[in-house]
Parts: C-alpha cells; sequence; structure tokens
C-alpha cells in the first residue's frame, strides 16, 4: 500500500490517546447509540446494560440536551453504579457532539476507562437528533441507529446518513405497527433496500424487555475486535 | 502571523469549545444579559478580565517551550493560572478545555513540549504551547486567548436566545480592535485582573443540572 493511504502515515508516534482514530483494538470497545428524539435510545442502552452487565465491564455516556434525564434513567433502570454513567453537555449541539468535535465523549470515555480499568464496553448514546445524525469514528467503533415504527414506515425509505451508513439500523415498537398504519415488510425492505447488505433488525422493546437480537449484535462485535487483535 | 493561528481561532477546531458559554448561559438566565447591546457589554467585559489574564498566560506558555526546563517553566504557570482564577468551577472548565486542546494540538504539531504539560492544563498553557509548536510567536498566542475569550461566549449566546447570527457576528467583529489592544497589553507580563460576578456565575451554573452548556 502506498505510504499516503494510511492515516498513520500522518501521524506521528508521539500521541497519548491516538487508538480509536487509529482504529486500533486497544482499550473498550464503543458503541454510539443514536437517532431520532423518542426512538428508544434509552430504552436500548438500559435493556443492553441489563442483558450484557453480567457478561461485560461496561459503562454508559449519555449525551442529554438539557437534563441529566437520560443518565437518572439509566441510574434506575440499568442497573449499572453511578460511576459506570457519565453524562455530557452538548452545548445546545447534540449533533456536534457526537460528530464535529468530540472532545466532551472522549473526555467522559477516558474518564470512565480510567476508573474502569478492565471496561470492556462502552456505549455512547446521543442526544435525541434528526435522520442526518452519525457519529464520528473517532469516537465510536461501530454505530447503531435506533428509528421506530410510530414515526412511519416511510423513514428508511426517506434514508439519511444514520439510516443508511450505521452498522446496525434497529426498527423499535414493532408491536405498534397495527396501532398506527405501519407496514413492517415495506420498512424491511426499504431498509435493505438502502443499507448495502448491512444488517437491520426490527424489534419491540416491550415485547423483549432484554433486546435479544441487538445484544447479540453486540457480542459479535466484541468477538469481531477480539480477533482482529489477536 | 501564519494561517495556524486561523487555525487557533477557528471555532470548528474541534477541542471542546462549543460546549463552554464562558458564563453566558448563566447571565442570561440571571437576566444579565438578554440583547445584542448587552451581549457586547458582557464580552468586553470578559475580554479585559478573564480575556487579558489568558492572553497574558497563554504568551508566557508559549515563551516557556524555550525555556531550559520547560516542565517546570510550564508547571509555575499553571499555578499562575490556578491563582488567578479562584472560582473552582472556572479552573475545572479551563483544565477541561486544555485537556481537549492538547488532543488536538498535540496531533496536529507533535512535539516533545506537549508531554511537559500537566494531564489536564489549563487552557491558556495549552494554547501557548500549541502556538509555540505551530510556529506562531507570544503575540500570537495572546490574540488567539483574547479572541476565543469573546467568540465562543458569543455564539452560546447566539445559540440560547435565538439571535440573529449576523448582529452577533458584527458585535463580535467590531471589537477586533479591543481584542487587539487586550493582547499587544497582555503579552508581556502576567495580567491579575478578576470579574467577581464571573465567578459566581460560574459557580451558580455549576450547581445547576439542566444545563446546556459544560460552563
Amino acid at each position: 500500500m502506498p505510504p499516503d493511504h494510511r492515516i498513520d502515515d500522518y501521524v506521528d508516534p508521539y500521541t497519548p490517546d491516538r487508538r480509536h482514530s487509529s482504529g486500533g483494538g486497544h482499550g473498550p470497545l464503543r458503541i454510539g447509540l443514536g437517532g431520532p428524539v423518542g426512538s428508544g435510545k434509552t430504552a436500548l442502552a438500559a435493556a443492553l446494560c441489563r442483558t450484557l452487565g453480567p457478561d461485560f465491564d461496561l459503562a454508559v455516556v449519555t449525551n442529554d440536551i438539557y437534563t441529566t434525564e437520560d443518565a437518572d434513567f439509566l441510574r434506575r433502570n440499568a442497573v449499572l453504579p453511578d460511576d459506570r454513567i457519565e453524562a455530557v453537555q452538548t452545548g445546545c449541539c447534540p449533533h456536534t457532539a457526537i460528530r464535529d468535535d468530540i472532545t466532551a465523549n472522549l473526555d467522559a470515555v477516558e474518564l470512565l476507562e480510567s476508573r474502569h480499568p478492565g471496561l470492556e464496553l462502552v456505549f455512547v448514546e446521543s442526544g435525541g437528533d434528526n435522520l442526518t445524525a452519525s457519529f464520528s469514528y473517532g469516537l465510536v467503533d461501530v454505530q447503531v441507529f435506533v428509528v421506530d415504527v410510530a414515526g412511519g414506515d416511510k423513514v428508511p425509505r426517506k434514508g439519511g446518513p444514520g439510516v443508511t451508513a450505521s452498522d446496525l439500523l434497529v426498527v423499535n415498537k414493532t408491536d405498534l405497527a397495527p396501532l398506527v398504519g405501519a407496514d413492517l415488510d415495506v420498512m424491511r425492505r426499504d431498509s435493505a433496500a438502502v443499507r448495502g447488505g448491512k444488517p437491520t433488525l426490527l424489534i419491540s422493546l416491550r415485547e423483549d424487555p432484554a433486546a435479544t437480537e441487538v445484544a447479540e449484535w453486540v457480542r459479535d462485535q466484541v468477538r469481531a475486535r477480539a480477533l482482529q487483535t489477536t | 502571523m501564519t494561517a495556524a493561528l486561523l487555525t487557533l481561532a477557528d471555532s470548528r477546531l474541534p477541542a471542546g469549545g462549543h460546549t463552554h458559554s464562558g458564563g453566558v448561559e448563566q447571565a442570561i438566565a440571571a437576566g444579565v444579559l438578554t440583547d445584542p447591546t448587552s451581549l457586547a457589554v458582557f464580552l468586553r467585559r470578559r475580554l479585559t478580565t478573564s480575556g487579558a489574564v489568558a492572553a497574558g498566560l497563554a504568551a508566557a506558555a508559549c515563551r516557556a517551550v524555550d525555556d531550559a526546563v520547560p516542565v517546570a517553566a510550564l508547571a509555575g504557570l499553571d499555578d499562575e493560572a490556578d491563582a488567578r482564577t479562584p472560582a473552582p468551577a472556572l479552573r475545572a472548565a479551563s483544565r477541561q478545555q486544555g485537556r481537549g486542546l492538547v488532543r488536538v494540538g498535540s496531533r496536529a504539531w507533535p512535539h516533545p513540549v506537549w508531554a511537559a504539560l500537566p494531564a489536564h492544563p489549563h487552557h491558556p498553557l495549552a494554547l501557548g504551547v500549541a502556538a509555540a509548536t505551530g510556529g506562531l510567536t507570544a503575540r500570537d498566542a495572546a490574540h488567539a486567548a483574547a479572541y476565543l475569550s469573546i467568540s465562543g461566549p458569543a455564539t452560546a449566546a447566539q445559540r440560547l436566545l435565538a439571535m440573529d447570527p449576523i448582529t452577533v457576528a458584527a458585535v463580535t467583529a467590531r471589537l477586533a480592535p479591543e481584542v487587539d489592544a487586550v493582547a499587544a497589553a497582555s503579552t508581556e507580563g502576567l495580567p491579575a485582573a478578576t470579574d467577581p460576578l464571573l465567578d459566581l456565575l460560574a459557580e451558580v451554573h455549576a450547581a445547576r443540572n439542566d444545563r446546556f452548556f459544560a460552563s
């Protein structure tokens, strides 16, 4: 490979915290959870913490828009000790904080890492945003985009980076489909059409509070990275 | 002056500045800042107090890079910054932003002197080192510090009050001669101006749990 095709060729060896944007495999796996307001990001984070907590050393960073509501919800529902949940302020711009200037989130992840040296998994939950929201890969290793059925079955067709480029698309609240007249087959088909083979899961956190399929996908990501680094 | 100075003063530099309002969020809550006129008053007040202090420290940190023992010189300046920042909330905000700037500055301009800074240096120290490693002068470092003391807060006011961005840009631009004057006057020596109002606003703000900004 020519020398100008690797980011490492541009970066001096001296930088204490370059491991993530260089794609290296040290430290915890960082998983971004993004998606519109009310789609179930926090509920999914809580479910994943409950399901995966017994098997992994994990922590959560929340990007509340205004209050510490999401962090408080997690403290109550996720069976995670307080010192494993960090909330960051995003200066009125939740999207900026996960994509354009990830400093506050990197600080929070570093704080959690220093507090828990054996950390294996960190979920970074974005503030509720719109369909254009996406995480910088300088902040996370993989990202999940959460939409819900109640927003209408046209959402996957509308696309946007979250829907098309996320590593996993989760369509939540399938139990509401009959009530809002959403066609799950349409959502499944439209997602497949715009996602170029990347996976989509249709789930109902109300019917499966353990988020079994998403948790299994997370386990696959952890395994995949363990293979990469050995 | 080189383009490196424009990089340091660019609000898009990913150093975490966008999550800090420089007291603006609490000034709005307290009713001190309500419109473009009071924004200009607030920014001028910040510029001539914490802006001047930051400019002096940044210039000194820039020069400290050439000191015989940079680690000692920078540690001394870190103490000077603490002494000029009595409010714990403002110390924390400064160190948080310093850490962010070290992260991007050391990647942009790798240099052994970055290792001479504490892990969470005060922001002006990181700014001074960034200026030095980016090939800039102490005056440039002071300029960046003085400008940053108003540019971030102005944007925060724009967001929080849904102000006309063109008006806010004009307010900031018209302060340019004063920014220049503060930078020039702060390049030598270490100003020690304080503003109890900013200290109080910062402490009240830090105790809130319903805020958009980290400071």
